[in-house]
């Protein structure tokens, strides 16, 4: 197992350089004079020249790039031209909500989901089995904005359950887990659909396989016939697709950050766009570059604890 | 209730599937029984409802099939009928099932010692810790090398054969009565076949095991079964003992397969069966076989009853051509 992570930790090397390097492209490749794009055309030659100096731009194209790779590696993103913070502080600020955020809407997927799918397959074209395509379906379309509304409006408006607002302070636990509770649900609602679909899907085809006819052989009920022999095949689709939405989650949590107010790495990236903060935007993509390549490690890494298969492989 | 010495019988079976909203008889009127030690072969081509018959026995039919007439008593308990509960209660204690496929028929993400001992578990209330212990015991039982080093092995880590023994000691794991093998060595290499069956042969000796033995190899049939019934269309068309059956067969279909049946010693061409067996929406009424049959007759429009041969009560055919000669 440890001789996996190692492995798994040296592949993901070339594609973390590979990711950096494209960034780096990415924003020099633009069209235009970033330094234009950045003061507006009304700008003096002077100002601009000043800009290009600051950011570096009057280098050879090779020593930019190792300047940049140098910083990244040394933890450091730049400054905000918009603030001239940090970057690397202003991420950190916000990180710990985008986390917490991703990482309860996966939880939501999962405990909804994985039921969801299971029910909807042992019980075929039956009313769960109609529920969940339904509810899946609705998942996948529903607006971000819309539903997030929906939610407010009947729980926080009518009821009163959760706060409109979701900021709270860092040191009341049970404040901020309230808060979390809408927002992960409204973010966790795509999770959920996604997760019922591929287990729907993968414990219909578990169900018919040869090794549950051998499990029901040996006289095991239904519920042990269900859940520890066909279900346990069907965790690596599942992993599978938690995995890549794990990236469809942040780019998706802007709009659910917005309508709940959270801080969130989602709305620095707007924030970053209106502005016009270019480093900020260039240090945005490294860090979500970063997170995505993280979440498929850990989902190769699960791979090697769901399937025994793979360790050996 | 019958006797309950006898740990499997079988009466008048008919076992049904529904397609397209029309009802099937895949299994028709099926009667037989297996007696301690005893080892009963079923052949017949593909299709020909020796599968069916098998999961109809087992309780793990389809969801579109059922047994639609007849009895299946498992030492004298009623299993047409009988709630789930019941079923599950004999299955994996008195009948124990091994199937053709042993590369796809174990769990692939669970260790191969917890999936030998755990009928135990559920028959027999074993803890796991007791259940490990049994299930090393059960693979030296089938000679499954270093047995004690591989309990917490998986199957992707076994070869065909190996896996196909751990299938029996998955399923002998009980004290069973009766296990049914279907086709449990046509995916192995020949050699390897010879040690299964060598395999299973040992523990009905000293088990006491009656064996229903699904295949349509005749040569594995001669040399392990005492009783043979040939399966056509769902109907069982000859029952005799193997003797008699290899001396003597006396419906056209058993004639055809032995003809169609590579020998060393004779050097006459392989007879091969003209045609194939119809489709299920296609079986002709009466006797199945007579679209494909050389004696076919007016009267095989009804279907012919299981009459002794020469007065033999032991070795039946459904056939009006042969019965009346």
């Amino acid at each position: 197992m440890i001789r996996f992570v190692i492995k798994r930790l040296l592949v993901a090397i070339p594609t973390l350089w590979a990711v950096l390097t494209t960034v780096f492209i990415l924003v020099r490749v633009v069209p235009g004079d970033p330094t234009m794009v950045i003061l507006g055309d009304q700008a003096s030659e002077a100002a601009r020249a000043a800009l290009r100096e600051k950011l570096g731009l009057g280098k050879p194209i090779l020593a930019q790039y190792i300047d940049f790779m140098t910083q990244v590696l040394h933890g450091d993103l730049g400054r905000s031209l918009a603030t001239n913070r940090p970057i690397v502080d202003d991420v950190l600020a916000v990180l710990p909500w985008t986390i917490e955020l991703t990482l309860a809407s996966l939880v939501v997927g999962a405990v909804i989901g994985i039921p969801l799918g299971v029910l909807a397959a042992e019980k075929r074209d039956g009313f769960a089995d109609w529920f969940a395509r339904i509810f899946s379906l609705a998942g996948v379309s529903f607006p971000a904005f819309v539903s997030g509304i929906l939610l407010l409006l009947a729980f926080s408006v009518e009821l009163r359950w959760f706060p409109v607002i979701s900021t709270a302070k860092s040191d009341d636990w049970f404040g901020r887990l309230r808060a979390l509770v809408l927002p992960s649900i409204n973010l966790g609602l795509l999770m959920v659909a996604y997760v019922t679909r591929v287990t729907r899907s993968g414990m219909l085809q578990a169900l018919g396989e040869d090794y549950v006819r051998t499990a029901r052989s040996k006289g095991l009920g239904r519920r042990l016939v269900v859940w520890r022999h066909a279900f346990p095949n069907v965790l690596v689709p599942v992993v599978t697709v938690v995995g890549l939405y794990l990236g469809v989650l942040i780019g998706n949590a802007v709009l659910t950050e917005i309508v709940f107010n959270r801080p969130g790495i989602g709305k620095l990236i707007v924030t970053a766009l209106n502005q016009r903060d270019y480093t900020l935007l260039q240090g945005l993509m490294v860090v979500s570059a970063f997170a995505i390549v993280i979440a498929n490690i850990l989902t190769d890494l699960t791979y090697g604890l769901v399937d025994p298969r793979v360790k050996t492989a | 209730m019958t006797d309950a010495a006898v740990p499997l019988v079988v009466e008048g079976m008919t076992t049904s599937i529904r397609l397209q909203g029309r009802l099937h008889h895949v299994v028709r009127d099926m009667s037989f029984v297996i007696r301690p030690r005893e080892t009963l072969a079923l052949v017949g081509e593909s299709g020909c409802g020796k599968s069916m018959t098998a999961l109809s026995v087992m309780g793990l039919l389809p969801p579109a099939a059922s047994i639609t007439a007849g009895r299946v008593l498992v030492d004298g308990v009623d299993l047409v009928g009988a709630d789930e509960a019941t079923r599950e209660s004999l299955r994996g204690d008195r009948l124990g099932m091994i199937f053709q496929e042993p590369m796809t028929s174990l769990n692939p993400v669970l260790p191969i010692g917890f999936q030998v001992g755990e009928a135990l578990m559920r028959h027999r209330g074993l803890s796991k810790r007791q259940a490990r212990e049994k299930a090393r015991e059960l693979l030296e039982l089938v000679r499954v090398p270093a047995a004690a080093e591989r309990l917490d092995a998986y199957p992707h880590q076994f070869s065909g054969g190996m896996r196909q023994r751990v299938m029996i000691a998955l399923a002998l794991a009980c004290r069973l009565r009766v296990l049914i093998a279907d086709e449990p060595t046509t995916a192995l290499d020949v050699t390897i076949q010879a040690q299964v069956l060598a395999l299973v042969a040992d523990l009905q000796r000293c088990e006491g095991l009656g064996v229903l033995l699904i295949t349509h190899n005749l040569g594995v049939v001669a040399s392990v079964a005492q009783r043979v019934m040939v399966m056509y269309g769902g109907d069982v068309v000859e029952s005799a003992p193997v003797a008699a059956f290899f001396a003597r067969p006396t419906h056209p279909y058993s004639s055809a397969l032995l003809a169609a049946m590579p020998r060393i010693e004779g050097g006459s061409q392989l007879q091969p069966i003209p045609g194939q067996v119809p489709p299920l929406g296609d079986m002709p009424d009466g006797c199945r076989f007579r679209s494909r049959c050389p004696l076919a007759h007016e009267r095989c429009a009804a279907l012919p009853p299981m009459t002794p041969v020469a007065g033999d009560p032991d070795h039946l055919v459904r056939c009006w051509a042969r019965s009346d000669a």
